[in-house]
């Protein structure tokens, strides 16, 4: 362990980003079936069924970041997808035809594994994949939560097809389940989840130790290692540093204090990242959460399969309106927020669509001033860097407005 | 002296107030940014003051081009400006809606004047100037005249599609079929005050309901948009220059707080 004494979780996660990829393509170089997997599926099993898994959204978010979307995009248009489909499926489907990307190669499936927890597209976009080319699915279907709380037939639902699950990927692997094992992925996942959300909460002391657009290429590892010994390593090394820093009264960044704490409603705008980073720097906005920390706070109790499937059908996406709005009142007054950041994704309608009314919901609770600007997760024609200025601009405006009222009683 | 400058897509805009807060002049030349708007609206504005730029103690900037702007001290966002502005002009405003070249806005007041919400139109010309300009063109009249032939319609048609490219073949398409200009020029209106009436009631309606930005200066849009927030809407006065006077009003409280702390 001398090593993470020199190692700084950034590094680790550099690293393990590059083992995750590496690891993938290794494993189609010697014949073992790779798996493409949704954000928030119950990858335990494939974690306990040793199948090297990579994850699209992810993939797409990083040929976003790194602006090289537009190819698979087009493609994908070019094929009959329209413009109105998510993102990340268009980046996907292209990349399943044309195979290549500068920006980061995966290799192409045998098996794939969709739970529509987070939202409905994923279900079409995979059926496609596995028509097109010729390999099972394993679907999830995972209703949407229309109650308060997730009904008990739903729990029941999702609980009866993780077990027919199990059933699928022993065919389809031709070997056991083992439920030991299962039972120590189940006890390291909800570990790593619990660090996470662990690291994740240090933002509530102001100034926030973190700086939250880093919490968004952390999020590539919640996703994609949260059932192995390395996920587990590098999320508490995270809550370590960021507790060092809160202690030491450290802020977000070295070169600007922070002066305005916000949260950001939706995914990031990968392909304009370091721009939507800036302007909000610029002005001394942290962004120091989102609906993020608790999509992966995928929490149960270890051999609980109930438990287990009670949370996958809990993700935020799949709640209803009512209860979106507690979530986001609480993360107001948990973390101090002065002002919301809402993107209007393209991509995303089941995020759009309910946007505007929690902002008035949000805004009649608490009265803090928020504004919504359009853009998109992966695809970089639908962002306008001025509109986006103005509108920052703007919230400064405001946030600045409600100080200074305080400041005079 | 204080300056105000609002640099649009479309227009520039500038005005003078004094340290008592009175508006000294206020000028509007219908060429935006990145052209020689920005010098020619200056001139105007101060030889009809009989002012130099060496009078101006403090100069504030909005409107798209305002972080381009450097004759400024200070930049401040269209929303900021045109709050200030109307409830300069126009006290007791509740709700302003700005329509100008590029974008359009609808701005709620909290009753000290301070900017409560706000939206703007999505990243799309409907509801916006450009969409008149579009129009206009298509029915062979300049943006002025449109209202005086929306005014003459006896029959209002709908145009239906809320894309500006959309909409221009819809409208070419009404006109070859024989529908009268003027009614086509009423039914533009009534789609860019549906369109704004979303963005209305989006953030809230508070009376009283101010109209800015230069597309105000159309007597039947201004009906149009009153009619469809069923409210009484009036243009501000100096419709075009609002943004440009809110900014001239920061641009006194700026240098004064300025002097507050330096003395």
């Amino acid at each position: 362990m001398d090593d993470d004494k020199k190692l700084t979780s950034k590094d680790f996660l550099n690293q393990l980003v590059a083992k995750h990829y590496e690891g993938a393509l290794q494993a189609k170089a010697e014949g073992k079936p790779v798996v493409w997997a949704t954000s928030i599926c119950p990858q335990e099993l494939l974690e306990t069924m040793d199948l090297a898994t990579v994850y699209p959204e992810n993939h797409a978010a990083a040929i976003g970041a790194r602006k090289g979307a537009l190819e698979f995009i087009e493609n994908a248009e070019g094929k009959g997808y329209s413009s109105d489909n998510c993102s990340y499926a268009r980046v996907n489907l292209g990349y399943a035809d044309i195979q290549k990307a500068e920006a980061q190669d995966i290799p192409m499936p045998d098996l794939l594994f969709c739970c529509s927890n987070i939202c409905n597209t994923v279900i079409k976009w995979y059926e496609n994949l596995s028509k097109t080319l010729q390999i099972p699915l394993i679907l999830f279907d995972m209703p949407f939560n229309h109650t308060y709380e997730v009904p008990e037939h739903s729990i029941r639902y999702m609980r009866g097809q993780i077990e027919y699950a199990i059933g699928q990927l022993e065919d389809f692997t031709k070997r056991k389940f083992d439920y030991d094992k299962f039972g120590e992925v189940m006890e390291l996942s909800n570990a790593t989840c619990e660090w996470w959300k662990k690291a994740t909460d240090w933002a509530k002391v102001i100034p926030s130790p973190l700086n939250g657009f880093d919490m968004f290429n952390y999020m590539a590892m919640i996703v994609c290692m949260r059932g192995n010994a390395d996920g587990h390593r590098l999320f508490k090394m995270w809550h370590d540093e960021l507790e060092a820093k809160a202690k030491a009264g450290l802020g977000p960044w070295n070169s600007a204090e922070e002066q305005y704490r916000v949260m950001w409603d939706g995914i990031a705008c990968w392909p304009h990242l370091s721009t939507t980073f800036k302007a909000l720097k610029k002005y001394g906005i942290n962004m120091v959460t989102s609906t993020y920390p608790d999509s992966w706070n995928v929490r149960y109790e270890k051999n609980d399969l109930s438990g287990m499937a009670k949370a996958y059908a809990s993700n935020y996406a799949n709640r209803n309106l009512d209860y979106d709005e507690d979530n986001v009142v609480r993360l107001v007054k948990d973390f101090s927020l002065d002002g919301i950041v809402y993107h209007s994704n393209r991509s995303c309608k089941l995020m759009d669509f309910r946007q505007y009314e929690i902002q008035r919901r949000v805004e009649a609770a608490t009265g803090i001033p928020s504004v919504v600007f359009d853009g998109d997760q992966t695809d970089p024609r639908a962002f306008s860097e001025a509109q986006y200025e103005t509108r920052i601009q703007a919230l400064v405006e405001m946030m600045e407005e409600n100080k200074e009222a305080r400041r005079k009683g | 002296m204080y300056l105000g400058i609002d640099i649009g897509s479309t227009s520039t805009k500038a005005a003078l107030i004094d340290g008592k807060a009175n508006l000294v002049a206020q000028k509007v030349v219908n060429i935006g940014t990145g052209t020689n708007g920005l010098e020619l609206v200056l001139a105007e504005l101060l030889h009809e003051a009989g002012l130099t730029m060496e009078d101006v103690v403090y100069t504030v900037a909005t409107g798209y081009g305002r972080l381009l702007c450097d004759v400024a001290d200070k930049q401040i966002t269209e929303i900021s400006c045109h709050a200030k502005g109307v409830s300069y002009l126009v006290s007791g405003t509740g709700t302003i809606i700005d329509i100008g070249g590029q974008d359009s806005k609808v701005i709620r007041l909290d009753p000290l004047g301070r900017v409560a919400n706000f939206a703007m139109n999505e990243k799309c010309a409907a509801g916006t100037g450009r969409f008149l300009e579009v129009m206009g063109r298509v029915l062979g009249c300049k943006l002025d005249e449109l209202s005086d032939l929306a005014g003459a319609s006896t029959r209002e048609i709908q145009i239906s599609s809320v894309c500006t490219v959309f909409a221009e073949s819809e409208v070419i398409s009404q006109l070859s079929m024989g529908t009268r200009r003027e009614d086509v020029a009423k039914g533009a209106l009534v789609s860019i005050a549906k369109r704004v009436a979303g963005l209305c009631k989006r953030v809230g309606v508070e009376p009283k309901v101010v109209m800015t930005g230069g597309v105000a200066l159309n007597k039947n849009m201004v009906e149009a948009m009153s009619r469809e927030l069923k409210e009484d809407v009036q243009a501000a006065p100096y419709t075009q220059a609002v943004g440009a006077i809110g900014a001239a009003l920061f641009a006194m409280e700026a240098a004064e707080k300025k002097e507050n702390n330096n003395g």
